[in-house]
C-alpha cells in the first residue's frame, strides 16, 4: 500500500505544479512561449538580411564535398550581390524544381560585361563535374540558382536536423519535450 | 605547350579547347606569397615565407589552378584546371612535372584562339576543423598565350 501511495504521488506532483498555476499564470507562460518563438523568428530573419541568403545555415546532405565537409556538418553562407562568383567558392544552389540544395565547388564561369554570369560546379569527391545533375537540357547555373557561398562552417553539429528528417518520430519527441519544458518552467 | 583544337562535344556548339600542361613546384607553407613563374614554357611556384599555414585548426587546403582571361563574348572567364587536396600532414611541398589540366579547358565560345593574354593562379581553400573558410590567392601569376591558328593533328 506504501508503494503505491509514493507512485500516485510522483505522478500526482507533477499535475500538481500544473493545476497550481493559476489562469494568469497560464497566459503568462504561453506568451513567454510565443515570444521565444518570434524572437528566434526575427533572429532567423535577421540574418537572412545579413546574409543576403535565404537559408543563411544549412545542413551538408551528402559526401559529395569530402573530406571537407561531411554529412551533419552546418554550413554559414553569404549571397551578397557584391561578392561575385568565383572559381574555387563553395556555393549551395537548387536545381529548378528540386528542393534539395546541393553544396559543391565552383569550377568554371563566364561572365559578361554587365554580370550576368554562367558558371559550373563539381563536388571535390566527385569524379565528374555536376552537368549531369542539371536540369534536362540545362549545362550551366545562374544567379538565380544560387542559395548562398559558404563562408565558415561547423562539424557534426547539424546531424540534428538529419536525424529529425530520418525519423520522424524523435522529432516529434524532440518538440514535444520542448514544448512540455518551456510550458511548465516557472521563470 | 599550348594548342587550339576545333570542334569538341561541348553544349553542343563549337567551342575553343586549350592544352595546357605544366609543372608546379611549390612550398605551400605561408599562404599569400606563393609565386609563379615561367621558364622556358615551364611553369612553376615558389614560396618565399616559411611560416606553417597548417596551424592547429587547419584540416586541409583544396588547391586550385586556374586560368582567367578575358574574350569577346565573356568579360571575364575563368576556368579550373587542376586542383588537389592537401590534408593536415601532407608534405607541403609540391613537385609536380609535366601535368596535364585534369579538366577540359574549354571556352564558352572560341575565345582561346589567338588569346595572348591568359593568366594562371594558383590559389586554395582553407578548411578549418570550425571556423571560416577562407580563398587564398597565391601573389604570382603567368601569362599564357594561346597560338593565332588551331592545331590539326589530333594528337592528343
Amino acid at each position: 500500500a506504501g508503494r503505491e501511495e509514493a507512485a500516485a504521488m510522483l505522478s500526482l506532483d507533477f499535475l500538481d505544479d500544473v493545476r497550481r498555476m493559476n489562469k494568469r499564470q497560464l497566459y503568462y507562460q504561453v506568451l513567454n512561449f510565443g515570444m521565444i518563438v518570434s524572437s528566434a523568428l526575427m533572429i532567423w530573419k535577421g540574418l537572412m538580411v545579413v546574409t543576403g541568403s535565404e537559408s543563411p545555415i544549412v545542413v551538408v546532405l551528402s559526401g559529395s564535398m569530402e573530406p571537407a565537409f561531411h554529412r551533419g556538418d552546418l554550413l554559414f553562407l553569404t549571397n551578397r550581390i557584391e561578392d561575385p562568383i568565383r572559381v574555387g567558392e563553395i556555393v549551395v544552389f537548387r536545381i529548378e524544381g528540386r528542393e534539395i540544395p546541393i553544396v559543391h565547388r565552383v569550377l568554371k564561369i563566364h561572365e559578361k560585361q554587365n554580370g550576368d554570369i554562367k558558371f559550373l560546379t563539381k563536388g571535390d569527391n566527385n569524379a565528374v563535374d555536376d552537368r549531369g545533375l542539371y536540369k534536362r537540357g540545362q549545362h550551366w547555373l545562374e544567379k538565380k540558382d544560387v542559395v548562398g557561398r559558404a563562408r565558415g562552417f561547423v562539424p557534426y553539429i547539424g546531424i540534428v536536423t538529419i536525424l529529425m528528417n530520418d525519423y520522424p518520430k524523435f522529432k516529434y519527441a524532440v518538440l514535444f519535450l520542448l514544448g512540455l519544458f518551456v510550458l511548465v518552467h516557472r521563470e | 605547350f599550348r594548342k587550339n583544337v576545333e570542334d569538341f562535344t561541348g553544349p553542343r556548339e563549337r567551342s575553343d579547347l586549350g592544352f595546357v600542361t605544366f609543372d608546379i613546384t611549390a612550398d605551400i607553407l605561408n599562404g599569400k606569397n606563393a609565386r609563379l613563374f615561367k621558364y622556358n614554357m615551364v611553369f612553376f611556384l615558389t614560396l618565399i615565407h616559411l611560416q606553417s599555414i597548417f596551424d592547429w585548426n587547419v584540416k586541409q587546403l583544396f588547391l586550385y589552378l586556374s586560368a582567367e582571361y578575358s574574350t569577346k563574348n565573356n568579360a571575364l572567364n575563368q576556368v579550373v584546371l587542376w586542383d588537389k587536396i592537401m590534408l593536415r600532414g601532407d608534405n607541403p611541398r609540391l613537385s609536380l612535372k609535366d601535368m596535364k589540366s585534369k579538366y577540359f579547358f574549354f571556352d564558352d565560345g572560341n575565345g582561346l584562339k589567338g588569346n595572348r593574354n591568359i593568366t594562371l593562379t594558383l590559389s586554395w581553400n582553407v578548411v578549418p576543423n570550425a571556423g571560416i573558410l577562407p580563398l587564398v590567392t597565391g601573389s604570382g601569376h603567368v601569362s599564357v598565350p594561346f597560338p593565332d591558328t588551331y592545331e590539326t593533328t589530333k594528337s592528343y
